[in-house]
């Protein structure tokens, strides 16, 4: 089938960008989205025009690298990453809307590659058990209930994409920070530091100038791992609850 | 200056979360008094006029009607700060938009949040101008609240603002009665869809309840 | 071709290969087997608590090695830099692991013990890998267990709160632990978070988006590296007194493998090109359940757990060239071939031999999918009667994901058409020889992981890899880096030393040579055809005259790619294009180091097959009494016969024998 992109080329972050238009052939529908691109990026390259810069490594949908808005739904029309979107989800003619996540947390380094790191920022300032190695108990010491490592384990299938920023109206990271509050706070290895976690994360997303969240659930409907919106009741609890708290910082 | 946690977007939306529900309170209660009018002015009168003495002589005159309208400036004030400290930060958060948009899940209600909420602060301000502090007297003025509400609805622009105002504040909280639970953490992935439809239950029934007055009022039933 | 002298007259001048003094010494203390690595320990010197906050360690990587190494010696006080490629660590290539992680708990009480994971890993490496070192390896899994509990990883369990434990890639006991079909994202997690914990703390210097592009030698000792800021383009040095590389492994040589996009050679080249002995670059595993290539534009391939073989049943057309759908093959026409070569095993032989079978039906033309009849790569992996016999709805509770998975790269629906599957490279057992210390040849270098050349010998068992990243990186190399930065303190080096200069200076020259070639043709058109050559002759079955061939031809397409490559866009900035220029530019050179080992083993082990070697019924026949012995290549110069430097490989626990699955 024949496409036309549209594609937001910006060459740099400090940069003004804009979209620009190509024809792409014969694209198959067995193509996954991004060999779409690499078909492009090829001709691009022997035409002597630079070739779309766009994150991806694994190409299996796990290691979330990948992600951009397509017509105007982060990770397109399926429910799952970019590199795992086949492009028989479209049809011969269609014309295709391609933007990098935006957010002023995750500012643009070229096309539609983004900066992430307030995410890792976000686990550097609490998203952990502090367990040092040598430190283990055996592993049998602490009985998990089967329910709650089975939710711990849903809220850790976070592939830290950012979709549900780049999804949410008010670019709020909600969703990201919930999962790891979530995940963790359902196991008895982190309760201890439960209280405090919540809040350093939390104040560490705000410091990062995401937006608040208004439970408007865009995140949820886009997130290529399903993370429930419950995870954000969850932290909205655990982070109510540390204001009274005596773990809190 | 205030320690971080109690500024913190979370701890923001919590306190929108309680000040909603304040109001929320008020709105039921209202809307059940309102009610009164349909058994005549005498009635609503005189409720009009036990609001202002309830409690009296252990509590001043006006002192609960007082009392309410303290708590529901504060937290209309509250409400508003927060909504426009969240909302600034959410400008902030996006300082280039997308070219193409296309939404997924997310309702009419909760993308309106922001605008509908303006809108029902004005239409609040305007309602308090007519019927509590009687400085506008569309359709005529009165000492009565009765016959101000009757003679206000009579006029077929004020009855249409107030029906969309209505229809706002419904929508409004038809995602905020849910949102709150969400808010408070008092929400799960069992709970939700419970919760959601009791919000939009709840919203429905209200503002049907807050409608049959002006309606009333417009096709003759009241007058 | 003879193997003493590695000369290949008449047809090369130049011999491919030198011999060199054999490895005396690995380093692993004598004594009985289970005492070794104790023994190791407490004869490891340690350094003072004060001092180690002085000293430097640069780690490479942030897979399962290179987080796990981050953490734990940033925890023990040491000031750590780490690096990858992505844009965060949590994303190496250990993420996308899927089946599991062993450990010989013993949990089930089905008979493991250490010995016995020790036993089945030699065995399962065909007494290619060192006893030594598989020993630990088996008695440090109990504890990787205990410490990813404790970090918070959600491995799966059952009713009663405790673990629960699958058997996987054959094995007899269940051993292996797992977290659905994420036991890598979630280790990997768990080693990012304490590693994360440890950058918020201070202790690690984090740079993502960065590359090493080449190590700083300095007095015969590792100590710095030279990278490119892959956002900025800026190449600068970093310094140290020790430096860790656990930057994975190198299947995308043959750039269709299951390793992510960015995978890559380079660092553990640069290195050895520093000085840094190569071992066994020629064993690779090649996974039989994969889904075929289904054009020429496909840029990676998928891995669908091996855990499928349990249910599934692997068939192909008994006639060549059968036209007809699956569907309407009858029972009788179907060749099960699997079962009915192999019926103690069945479908679940090892990877090794399920996928040669595959290979060996498609090349008779019985293979399957689309493309032209002859050509087909691929055999069907039917689940008709498992949905018969458990039920649609219990096939959907085990396999859903994976099915969901298909059905989204493939457009089949598994439920009701038998998926294809084909073989694809999936792991390198090869890397940078190490010693029993994990230190390279250059002292001050370290190399865990995939990158070194590993525990595993010529093939890794299913849920190994995992286990030796995590044994390597929280529990060995911490005590035997102690041990080396006991022998300092090294003199200052800085970015004005000569080494540092020369080394910086190599790496802007390279830069500016793939940007100013201009030719006409793109990175990936060279990487595309030097895989398909590496596929085609040091694949799944290898031939002398295939690998002569091979080299002549690498040699050819590289001095190629440095006149026809074309890179658009500059050295100061992000271009993709160039990261995957630098990258396929070393990959020719490890090709051909690939085909010169494979070459010179006329032995079949493992993952490595030569036609040449194997028994009448067409399994892979090793020659122990010649090719007992690590293979560890010392670089000499870009086309230059390396020198060959063999370390004996002696069994004193496990009776070597023929590996045997009918
Ligand atoms: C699809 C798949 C499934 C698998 N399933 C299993 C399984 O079930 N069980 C099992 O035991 N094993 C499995 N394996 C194997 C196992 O995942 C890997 O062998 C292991 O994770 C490798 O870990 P590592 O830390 O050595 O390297 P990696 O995880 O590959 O990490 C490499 C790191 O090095 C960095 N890096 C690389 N080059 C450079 C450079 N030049 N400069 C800077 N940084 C660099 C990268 O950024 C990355 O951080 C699987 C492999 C694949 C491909
Ligand atoms: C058609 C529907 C409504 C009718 C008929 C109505 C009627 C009235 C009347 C008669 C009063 C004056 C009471 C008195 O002073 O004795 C009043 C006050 C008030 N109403 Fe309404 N109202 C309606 C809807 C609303 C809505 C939707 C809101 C809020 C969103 C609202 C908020 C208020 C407030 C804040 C006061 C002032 C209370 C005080 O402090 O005295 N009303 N309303
Ligand atoms: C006066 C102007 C108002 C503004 C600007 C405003 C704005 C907002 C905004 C932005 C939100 C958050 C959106 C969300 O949670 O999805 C919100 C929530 C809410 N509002 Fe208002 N609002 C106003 C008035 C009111 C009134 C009069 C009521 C009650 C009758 C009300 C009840 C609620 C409730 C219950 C919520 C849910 C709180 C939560 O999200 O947890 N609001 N409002
Ligand atoms: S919550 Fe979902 S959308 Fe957000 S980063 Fe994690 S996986 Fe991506
Ligand atoms: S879309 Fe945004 S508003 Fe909250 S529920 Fe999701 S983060
Ligand atoms: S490239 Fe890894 S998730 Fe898409």
């Amino acid at each position: 089938m024949n496409l036309t992109l549209r594609i937001w080329r910006q060459k740099g972050s400090e940069d003004k960008g804009r979209m620009v238009r190509y024809e792409v052939a014969d694209v198959s529908p067995d193509m996954s989205f991004l060999e779409m691109l690499d078909v492009l990026n090829e001709r691009l390259t022997l035409e002597g025009e630079e070739p779309v810069a766009f994150d991806h490594d694994c190409r299996e949908g796990i290691c979330g690298m990948c992600g951009m808005v397509i017509n105007g739904v982060a990770h397109g029309p399926e429910v799952t990453t970019a590199c795992q979107l086949h492009m028989r989800s479209f049809s011969d003619g269609d014309t295709i809307d391609i933007e990098p996540w935006r957010a002023k947390a995750f500012p643009v380094v070229k096309d539609l590659v983004v900066d992430r790191g307030a995410f890792d920022r976000i686990i550097q300032a609490g998203g952990y058990i502090s367990a040092p190695t040598g430190s283990a108990p055996d592993a049998h010491s602490i009985p998990v209930a089967k329910a709650d490592a089975d939710r711990a384990f849903d809220a850790a299938t976070c592939i830290g994409c950012g979709a549900c920023v780049a999804a949410c109206p008010n670019a709020s990271a909600m969703l990201f920070t919930a999962a790891k509050v979530t995940h963790l706070g359902l196991l008895p290895q982190g309760q201890p530091e439960r209280a405090s976690r919540v809040v350093r994360m939390v104040d560490q997303m705000d410091a990062e100038d995401f937006g608040g969240c208004t439970n408007i659930g865009e995140c949820a409907a886009v997130c290529p791992k399903g993370i429930p919106l419950e995870t954000i009741s969850r932290l909205n609890h655990d982070l109510l609850g540390s204001l009274s708290g005596a773990d809190a910082k | 200056m205030i320690p971080t946690r109690y500024r913190s977007s979370v701890f923001l939306k919590a306190a929108m979360a309680v000040t909603g529900a304040v109001m929320v309170l008020f709105l039921i209660m209202h809307m059940v008094g309102n009610l009164k009018a349909f058994e005549g002015q005498e009635s609503f009168d005189a409720y009009s006029h036990w609001l202002r003495v309830v409690g009296y002589p252990a509590v001043p005159e006006g002192g609960l009607l007082w009392a309410i309208r303290i708590a529901l400036t504060v937290s209309v004030v509250v409400h508003i700060a927060s909504a426009t400290v969240l909302a600034l930060r959410a400008r902030r958060a996006r300082p280039q938009r997308y070219q193409t948009r296309k939404r997924v899940r997310q309702s009419y209600a909760s993308r309106t949040m922001r605008w509908g909420g303006v809108i029902i602060a004005v239409f609040v301000l305007y309602h308090i101008l007519h019927l509590t502090v009687n400085v506008i007297a569309p359709g005529g003025a009165s000492d009565s609240p009765y016959e101000r509400l009757v003679n206000g609805f009579q006029q077929p622009l004020v009855a249409v603002f107030y029906i969309v105002s209505l229809l706002l504040v419904g929508l409004h909280l038809q995602h905020g009665l849910w949102s709150v639970f969400a808010t408070l953490g008092a929400s799960s992935g069992r709970r939700e869809p419970l919760l959601r439809g009791g919000a939009t239950a709840l919203s429905v029934l209200l503002i049907a309840g807050f409608m049959l007055v002006p309606v009333s009022v417009m096709i003759g039933w009241v007058s | 071709m003879t193997a003493s002298d590695g000369s290949h007259a008449p047809m090369t001048p130049m011999p491919l290969y030198t011999d060199g003094e054999p490895i005396a010494d690995t380093k692993a203390p004598a004594g009985p087997i289970e005492a070794r690595w104790d023994e190791r320990r407490f004869n490891a010197r340690l350094v003072n608590p004060a001092n180690k906050r002085k000293l430097t360690v640069l780690v490479v990587g942030t897979g399962l090695a290179g987080a796990s190494a981050g953490a734990t010696l940033a925890e023990l006080g040491y000031h750590v830099k780490s690096f990858c490629y992505q844009d965060s660590p949590r994303r190496a290539h250990s993420i996308a692991a899927q089946g599991g992680i062993n450990a010989a708990k013993n949990y089930r009480n089905d008979g493991d013990s250490i010995h016995r994971l020790f036993y089945d890993t030699v065995k399962g490496g065909d007494f290619r890998a060192r006893e030594s070192n598989v020993y630990r390896l088996a008695q440090v899994s109990v504890e990787i267990i205990d410490q990813c509990v404790a970090q918070g990883v959600p491995f799966a369990r059952e009713y009663g709160g405790l673990l629960d434990n699958r058997s996987f890639g054959g094995a007899q006991v269940s051993r292996t632990f797992y977290a659905r079909g994420q036991t890598g994202q979630q280790l990997l997690i768990g080693a990012y978070q304490a590693l994360s914990r440890q950058i918020g703390l201070g202790n690690v210097e984090m740079h993502a988006r960065t590359e090493m592009l080449d190590l700083i030698v300095v007095d015969g000792r590792a100590r710095g590296i030279v990278t490119r800021d892959l956002v900025t383009g800026e190449i600068s040095s970093h310094f140290a007194d020790a430096v860790v590389l656990a930057t994975g492994g190198y299947g995308n040589v043959f750039f269709l493998s299951t390793n992510a996009k960015g995978c890559n050679v380079t660092a553990v080249w640069r290195a050895h090109r520093k000085g840094a002995l190569f071992a066994n670059p020629c064993y690779t595993q090649i996974h039989p359940t994969c889904i075929p290539v289904s054009g020429d534009y496909q840029s990676k391939l998928t891995l669908m757990s091996e855990s499928l073989r349990n249910d599934g049943r692997v068939w192909v057309p008994k006639k060549a060239g059968d036209e007809r759908p699956p569907n309407e093959i009858p029972e009788d026409e179907r060749d099960y071939y699997l079962e009915r070569i192999y019926p103690a095993f069945g479908n679940l032989v090892p990877r090794d031999i399920a996928s040669r079978a595959a290979k060996n039906v498609c090349d008779e033309g019985r293979g399957v999918g689309p493309g032209e009849s002859g050509h087909r790569q691929g055999v069907y992996l039917d689940f008709a009667d498992a949905i018969q016999r458990l039920g649609r709805k219990a096939v959907e509770a085990k396999y859903g994901n994976l099915f969901d998975m298909y059905a989204r790269i493939t457009g089949e629906d598994p439920y009701t058409v038998p998926m294809r599957i084909y073989p694809a490279v999936h792991y390198t057992m090869g890397g940078l020889w190490v010693d029993y210390d994990l230190q390279s040849t250059i002292p001050g270098l370290f190399v865990t992981g995939e990158a070194n050349f590993s525990d595993h010998g010529a093939n890794r068992l299913g849920a190994s890899a995992l286990m030796q990243g995590l044994a390597d990186g929280y529990f060995v190399l911490p005590n035997t880096v102690n041990d080396y930065l006991a022998s300092g303190p090294f003199e200052k080096v800085d970015a004005s030393h000569p080494e540092a200069v020369a080394a910086e200076e190599e790496v802007r020259e390279r830069v500016r040579r793939l940007l100013s070639v201009d030719g006409d043709r793109t990175v990936d058109s060279f990487h595309r055809e030097l895989g398909k050559l590496m596929w085609d002759y040091c694949g799944m079955e290898r031939t002398e005259e295939g690998l002569t061939k091979a080299i002549d031809r690498i040699r050819e397409l590289r001095e190629e790619f440095w006149t026809r490559v074309k890179v658009t866009g500059g050295g100061e900035e992000l271009n993709q294009s160039l990261e995957r220029a630098g990258r396929v530019a070393d990959f020719f050179e490890l090709a051909e180091l690939m085909c010169i080992d494979a070459l010179h083993r006329t032995e079949s082990c493992g993952g490595h097959f030569r036609a040449e070697s194997q028994t009448p019924e067409g399994e892979a026949l090793r020659d122990d009494e010649n090719f007992a012995y690590v293979a560890a290549w010392e670089y000499t110069g870009t086309g230059e016969p390396p020198v060959l430097h063999k370390e004996e490989l002696t069994y004193e626990y496990v009776k070597m024998t023929q590996r045997s699955y009918k």
